[in-house]
């Protein structure tokens, strides 16, 4: 695929997807209702909601580890298996996954490797990838000897690996202590920034989504559906400062507001939740 | 290491101690007989079992010394234990991919394994043992060593096919899901993800298969009399009763050495994959 | 739930018949010579015939197998005990249960029949009592060794002595490991208690009716005395998980 045809497609397209799952007793817990989203190449998309609203299926389902029971997903214009298959997106789940037995490096460069590409190249790859992350002088570290902090970061690197189009995260955060995470939080704006992938990213956390994201996706449970989308943009240049600008808290209340289905009292807007 | 030779010291002095003090004729309760006799026959001195040790075997030129007779049986019975257990590990892992890959045969091999495990198979050996000299396999004659081999690998294979089960059932969801993610096939699962973290199983099992090998082989050559084996030797030795009895714990002691060692070797086996032991759970 | 009994039972049944089935097809077709393997047909026909010795022997055995189960487990535990309260026979014991584990204490059989007499059956038993040892001491101290902070915590605020800290909170919560440890006890009990038999001593119990019947090439009956020496495992199997069951639901 050319880079001519990917401007014009979105890098991921759903439409009317539904997902039940068959509950032991008979009556099916619908995870999605005729769901639609669309995401543009390059666009920073974060799912929010509470628990049950589906946002990790959703992920799963766009990134082909779960099917959907109808609608559609494409993703660059493809089957989400064929887009698999052909490794157009790098993942990151909650916990950092890492295998124990391998090293910062060898962690990184495993889809590297899994895919055949030769040694030498593999090596420049996987020090271009450490450095990316700030994790040069750990390169032979294994990952017990990290913190949870460096570990998601390795994960991150290791999701990067391949230059994908498009980054899949679930929770990549989510086990990390406040000042960690939001270190983290601006590592990954930088580094979204510097690869131009498009990004879905699945976050429980108001502050979070607003901080990271071009649109906000806000999704409601029982059954699970879009409930509105807002749009953030809060310009390229976010940094520390972003956090304590009144635009951001505006931009917070405006997706607690909908995540609660009514307008909060307007002096709750100083209130910010930080998680 | 300096515990283990207090330990040791330990239960000599008991020996002597009992010996030294307890009653002559043993002690019963109720015709239970709870107590051995403490006879220089029945319970020697350990000092003349070690001086036993570097004696000739017997009374004929150019018999060997006890020590190095009972070390050729055990580097003998050792060798054939090794082939047991390899053999016995082989398909013991053989089996557990076949488990894996195929869901129906694990859930309909699984249930009778795991119930092998709890009743005597061992009991087969005199069996398996009258095979020696009878069977023709093409130009194979069997030969009663083959009969050992066969008994040892048997009750290696258990452990080894449990404990590499569940190693390759092992890794976690996310770490599948992953592999997933990446489209690679069930084989490059299996050398990536599934055999590395089989190994913190696999270790254990072979552990336990190597001791169930070293106590199969010791079994079956008793039940054969195959000679030039260390189960041999017990019964022989054993068999010169109170004419010298301080003779027949040289064997024992040979055997406890071959366990010993076998359990070494498969310690130094394992810190050779310490990188795959990283996370590994206390046994 | 049926459908699950009928996902986990039916498999593992019908291989099992299967096996059978074919074993005899196998022994007829390919003329295969009893001293290999006798058909279940003959085998079956040695049970019934040979049913009365094999009881008895069974008896012998799984006395003998159960006496050395009960001495090995209780001096195990004590021992235990003493390990997680004194540091020092924590240290001299730990080295010499490593070594035990690996080595074949059935090799012992011999020179403790020339201890205690041939004629007495204390050999087989404390054969079974040092095999059945290990397990049974390496998974209490576990067990005594986990008792979590909290309760200790609580029956120090309740200025509770050692013995009731022991009795109260510790044993209760060491009892599921001491029951894995015996779980795995009492099948190496069986099976060294009929090992122990081939190297010689009494001529009453299972493993000396075995060699004595491969001895006279009575194959099927061998394996005759095969089967009863399993169907005794599966009883000590059933009879500890039985127990086990027991002491998990009154926790």
């Amino acid at each position: 695929m050319t880079n001519a045809t990917t401007a014009s497609v979105p890098a991921v397209d759903v439409r009317g997807v539904t997902k039940t799952f068959p509950s032991r007793r008979g009556d099916d817990v619908t995870a999605l209702l005729d769901v639609s989203l669309s995401v543009h190449a390059g666009e920073f998309v974060s799912l929010i909601g509470p628990s049950g609203c589906g946002k990790s299926t959703l992920l799963r389902i766009i990134a082909d580890l779960d099917s959907p029971t109808s609608g559609e997903v494409s993703v660059f214009g493809k089957s989400a298996s064929g887009a698999r298959r052909d490794q157009d997106y790098g993942i990151a789940f909650q916990s950092a996954g890492l295998l124990p037995w391998r090293t910062v490096a060898a962690n990184i460069e495993l889809p590297l490797q899994l895919h055949g590409m030769t040694r030498p190249a593999r090596r420049a790859r996987v020090s271009e990838l450490v450095e990316l992350v700030g994790l040069s002088s750990f390169a032979s570290s294994y990952p017990d000897q990290l913190s949870g902090g460096m570990q998601q970061r390795v994960a991150i690197a290791r999701a990067l690996a391949e230059s994908p189009r498009l980054l899949l995260m679930d929770e990549p955060f989510g086990a990390l202590d406040e000042m960690t995470r939001e270190y983290m939080q601006s590592e990954l704006v930088r580094i979204a920034d510097e690869s131009a992938a498009a990004v879905v990213f699945v976050t429980h956390s108001i502050p979070e989504a607003v901080f990271l994201s071009n649109r906000v996706v806000v999704m409601s449970p029982r059954p699970g559906r879009i409930q509105t989308i807002v749009d953030v943009d809060l310009g390229s240049n976010r940094g520390e400062r972003l956090r304590e600008d009144a635009h951001f808290f505006e931009k917070v209340t405006i997706v607690r507001e909908a995540l609660h289905g009514t307008p909060a009292p307007h002096s709750a807007s100083r209130g910010v939740d930080h998680r | 290491m300096g515990w283990g030779v207090v330990g040791v010291v330990a239960l000599g002095l008991l020996w002597e101690g009992y010996k030294a003090f307890g009653p002559v004729g043993g002690f019963d309760v109720a015709g239970l007989q709870l107590l051995p006799r403490t006879t220089d026959s029945a319970m020697p001195h350990i000092a003349d079992m070690v001086a036993r040790a570097f004696q000739p075997v017997n009374s004929a030129p150019g018999s060997p010394a006890v020590w190095l007779a009972v070390s050729t049986a055990a580097l003998s019975s050792l060798g054939t234990a090794s082939m047991g257990l390899v053999l016995g590990s082989g398909v013991g892992v053989a089996l557990a991919l076949v488990m894996l890959r195929f869901r129906i045969a694990r859930s309909a091999v699984l249930p009778w394994l795991i119930l092998s495990q709890t009743v005597p198979l061992i009991a087969l050996a005199p069996l398996v043992v009258s095979w020696g000299g009878r069977l023709q396999l093409g130009d194979l004659t069997w030969e009663r060593w083959m009969s050992v081999a066969v008994i040892a690998s048997y009750l290696a294979f258990f452990p080894v096919a449990v404990g590499a089960l569940r190693g390759l059932s092992s890794p976690d969801t996310i770490h599948t899901e992953l592999m997933h993610s990446y489209a690679v096939g069930w084989w490059k699962t299996l050398v990536f993800l599934r055999l590395p973290s089989s190994v913190p199983y696999l270790l254990p099992a072979v552990r336990l298969g190597a001791a169930s090998a070293i106590i199969g082989t010791v079994v079956a050559e008793v039940s054969t009399g195959a000679k030039g084996g260390i189960g041999r030797l017990i019964i022989e030795y054993a068999q010169s009763g109170s004419a010298d009895p301080a003779k027949a714990w040289s064997p024992i002691a040979g055997a406890v050495v071959m366990g010993l060692v076998a359990a070494g070797i498969v310690a130094a086996f394992g810190a050779t994959l310490g990188r795959f032991r990283r996370n590994e759970v206390a046994a | 739930m049926n459908a699950m009994i009928v996902r986990r039972v039916i498999p593992p049944v019908l291989l099992g018949l299967a096996a059978l089935v074919l074993w005899e097809a196998l022994v007829i077709v390919a003329d295969i010579q009893p001293y290999l393997l006798p058909a279940p047909t003959a085998i079956g026909a040695q049970l019934a015939m040979v049913a009365p010795a094999l009881l008895s022997a069974m008896a012998a055995t799984g006395s003998n197998a159960l006496i050395g189960l009960v001495a090995g487990a209780a001096i195990a535990v004590t021992f235990a005990l003493l390990a997680s309260r004194i540091p020092a026979i924590d240290h001299l014991i730990a080295p010499i249960v490593a070594a035990i584990a690996v080595v074949p204490i059935v090799a012992l059989a011999p020179v403790l029949t020339s201890m205690f007499g041939a004629t007495s059956e204390s050999p087989r038993r404390v054969v079974v009592a040092i095999v059945v040892f290990v397990p049974v001491f390496v998974n209490a101290l576990r067990g005594l060794r986990q008792v979590r902070p909290v309760h200790r915590d609580l029956m120090r605020s309740y200025a509770a002595t050692n013995g009731q800290l022991t009795r109260h909170v510790t044993l209760p919560g060491a009892l599921p490991f001491v029951m894995t440890g015996l779980n795995v006890a009492s099948s190496l009990a069986v099976i060294s208690a009929i090992v122990a038999e081939y190297f010689g001593g009494l001529q009453n119990g299972l493993g000396s009716r075995i060699t004595s019947a491969a001895a006279n090439s009575a194959y099927p009956r061998a394996w005759a005395y095969v089967v009863g020496a399993i169907v005794l495992g599966l009883i000590f199997y059933g009879i500890t998980l039985a127990i086990e069951a027991a002491t998990n639901r009154r926790r």
